[in-house]
């Protein structure tokens, strides 16, 4: 579908009458995200530690740091030993790993793979640039926060991190995780309005609905 | 044999061994691999806590009725391909629900699984999914000619087709087994045997470099939870058939559980040392070598 | 010490251009915008510059010109030059290579959406190429205010402040004068 198809536009139909269609509107679902409430707490601290010592990442390496991501599969760090797995599909993964800046373009791309993700899902921020802009802190391209765009649950610090460092932080989220305090979901759905506005602030070509799911 | 409800529990009691064997098998072999590759290697209960954590995902998309019943054919497929079978010969509580003739009925719930499974991928409508379920059926086509060739050979050797008939016929000492004394029959389902067990060198329909995931890429939270536990149960399905088959059956828990490793084994050391082949080259590797071993035992017998 | 350059022979061809050498494997030419194609391309068939390095802009908002850089290189002789013209600054257009090098096609696209320098006829000029759905001025123009508009844009976290010693110090002894 190129960029021509999605616009309101004048058909003729197969009866032989114009009608007017929207394709934004037309073709793609309206949902909006819903909240999920946890369940009872005693079987919510079993789940809790289940996901936690099973966190599937999504192998979308968005910036510089995705070559610090590379270095937990080889032997010397060995993420696997705490139950990490790289998984190709948003669908399957339940960690999205932002990894140094975030451009416009690329920002677009990681909403539409972050709301394909089920719940619950987390979010952790490498690198400086997702704190406060980093090295790139008065340019026009990159953003300079990320929570005001998608809910992070740990930010690691660094330009770029070690490895250990990554390790560190994954263990800061598994015990975040356990805590019970990883509804990342649950807060994109509840404040939607508010990160979609600013969403659209930045990104003019809004061609996606506006909830992927 | 009579059916009374004994059986069911019997059944089920078998299943739940079988799953956790699987289950086990499936956190010790990348352990295995692992340690050779001086890591420390994913822990042994892992897969335990990734199905549990799929079936605690709080929310599910669905693509359609199709995609529904996707895995519920893959798991029926696999526990339908287990309860038809003598898993310990001799044994009134683990004989299961072998009958005469089970022999053809085991071959057809094979390809039962796969076929269920490339609808409900289809449904999903993600095109990655459709490119690794044709890839994936055109697989297992080639390699279920071997297969049936050396399993029809051993069905007229010893003029039965019901395994457990098979497995009596073997016992009595190491050199009654069918892989001595009808070679090429056990040539023939062995090359078979790699193609079905999905590792290199015939792993180009799941390996995440070639394609995102292939055909359960839409696939998550309960769904996936669903094939995850497929995948424990019909690899060790596969493995007691050809134990069954080839090596003299098994009766009692330990040796089924040795001879069922080391038949795994097998593939393993084949996948750690070959390269990936592309589809149309493993399909005519099955209709070489494996077929000529095929026609060869029937026409010996 | 070589007292003729082996572009001395481009002034016989080019009697517009000046040449100048900057080290024995790198040389200056600069150029009239009119004649630049034809340059660059005696320079590709006869000279043996086979090779587009870069095709670039410099901004001169003093002058009220945009400076158009073109890299080529020698293989065999390993030979760099690099090819100036000057083109005004308002409604830019410049003839586009892309006959020449396949690879213009890209940097002439860039040009583009950076500089606001049109090309016309080279493929693919007017899609976008790094920013999409930009409606400002072209950002790589020094009368773009790049950090004003990321703070506008963007939502800045505030505490980013300097420790200059020296606006310290001065704040510190002598806080009378502002």
């Amino acid at each position: 579908m190129s960029k021509s198809d999605l616009e309101k536009r004048t058909v003729m139909s197969p009866d032989g009458e114009p009608i007017e269609i929207n394709p934004l509107q037309d073709y793609f679902c309206d949902a909006r995200p819903k909240v999920h409430e946890p369940v009872l707490p005693i079987f919510e601290k079993f789940l809790n530690w289940a996901r936690s010592e099973s966190l599937w990442v999504l192998g979308f390496g968005t910036g510089c740091g995705a070559i610090e991501m590379r270095p937990l599969m080889t032997p010397r760090f060995d993420a696997y030993r705490f139950g990490i797995q790289w998984r190709p599909t948003p669908r399957q993964s339940s960690v999205f790993i932002i990894s140094g800046y975030l451009s416009v373009k690329t920002l677009k791309r990681v909403i539409r793979s972050y709301e394909q993700m089920q719940n619950p899902k987390f979010v952790i921020a490498l690198g400086s640039c997702t704190i406060n802009g980093g090295m790139y802190w008065d340019s026009y391209n990159t953003i300079k926060r990320l929570d005001h765009y998608l809910p992070v649950d740990v930010y690691i610090a660094g330009c770029m991190p070690r490895p250990e460092a990554i390790l560190a932080g994954f263990e800061k989220l598994k015990e975040l995780i356990r805590q019970g305090k990883g509804e990342g979901a649950n807060l994109y759905a509840q404040n939607f309005d508010w990160y979609k506005a600013n969403q659209k602030k930045i990104i003019k070509d809004w061609d996606m609905p506006d909830y992927n799911w | 044999m009579q059916f009374e409800l004994k059986h069911i529990a019997y059944g089920l009691l078998t299943l739940f061994i079988v799953l956790n064997y699987g289950l086990i098998l499936q956190g010790i072999m990348p352990k295995i691999a692992a340690r050779v590759g001086r890591r420390y290697g994913i822990r042994w209960y892992q897969p335990y806590i990734d199905i549990i954590k799929n079936h605690a995902k709080r929310s599910k998309i669905t693509h359609g009725v199709m995609y529904y019943l996707g895995p519920v054919f893959r798991l029926s497929g696999g526990i339908g391909l287990l309860m038809f079978m003598p898993v310990i010969f001799g044994s009134p509580i683990f004989g299961n629900f072998s009958f005469a003739g089970d022999l053809t009925l085991v071959l057809y719930f094979q390809f039962f699984g796969v076929l269920g499974m490339a609808l409900g991928a289809g449904e999903s409508g993600h095109p990655h999914s459709a490119i690794g379920v044709s890839r994936g059926l055109s697989q297992v086509t080639a390699l279920e000619l071997p297969l049936t060739l050396g399993v029809i050979s051993i069905a007229m050797q010893y003029g039965t087709l019901r395994i457990a008939d098979i497995v009596a016929a073997q016992q009595g000492g190491i050199m009654n087994w069918t892989i001595f004394t009808n070679p090429f029959a056990g040539a023939a389902l062995m090359l078979s045997f790699l193609g079905s067990m999905g590792r290199a060198p015939f792993d180009v329909v799941l390996a995440p470099q070639e394609i995102p995931i292939g055909p359960p890429t839409e696939y998550h939270s309960g769904f996936l939870g669903v094939l995850q536990l497929n995948r424990a149960i019909f690899p060790v399905a596969k493995l007691i058939l050809f134990m069954n088959l080839l090596y003299g059956g098994a009766t009692s828990w330990p040796e089924l559980f040795i001879k069922t490793f080391f038949i795994y084994l097998w593939s393993v050391f084949v996948g750690v040392a070959f390269p990936r082949f592309r589809v149309d080259q493993s399909v005519r590797w099955f209709l070489g070598v494996p077929l000529l071993f095929g026609i060869i035992a029937i026409l010996l017998i | 010490m070589i007292m003729n350059t082996p572009l001395d022979n481009i002034k016989t061809v080019f009697p517009n251009a000046d040449v100048w050498t900057q080290r024995q494997e790198l040389y200056h030419m600069s150029i009239p915008k009119e004649q630049l194609v034809a340059l660059v391309t005696h320079l590709k068939e006869v000279e043996g510059y086979l090779h587009l390095v870069q095709l670039t802009a410099v901004d001169w908002i003093e002058k009220n010109q945009f400076q158009l850089t073109y890299i080529l290189n020698n293989p065999i002789k390993k030979i760099d030059v690099m090819v100036k013209t000057f083109i005004p600054r308002d409604n830019p257009t410049m003839e586009t290579i892309h006959h020449l090098w396949e690879q213009a096609a890209t940097y002439q696209r860039e040009l583009r959406e950076m500089f606001g320098i049109n090309f016309p006829g080279s493929p693919r000029v007017d899609k976008p190429f790094i920013l999409e759905g930009w409606d400002d001025i072209p950002p790589y123009r020094r009368d773009f205010d790049t950090k004003k508009y990321a703070e506008e844009t963007y939502f800045p976290r505030p505490g980013r402040e300097t420790h200059d010693p020296k606006e310290f110090m001065k704040k510190k002894l002598y806080p009378d004068e502002i």
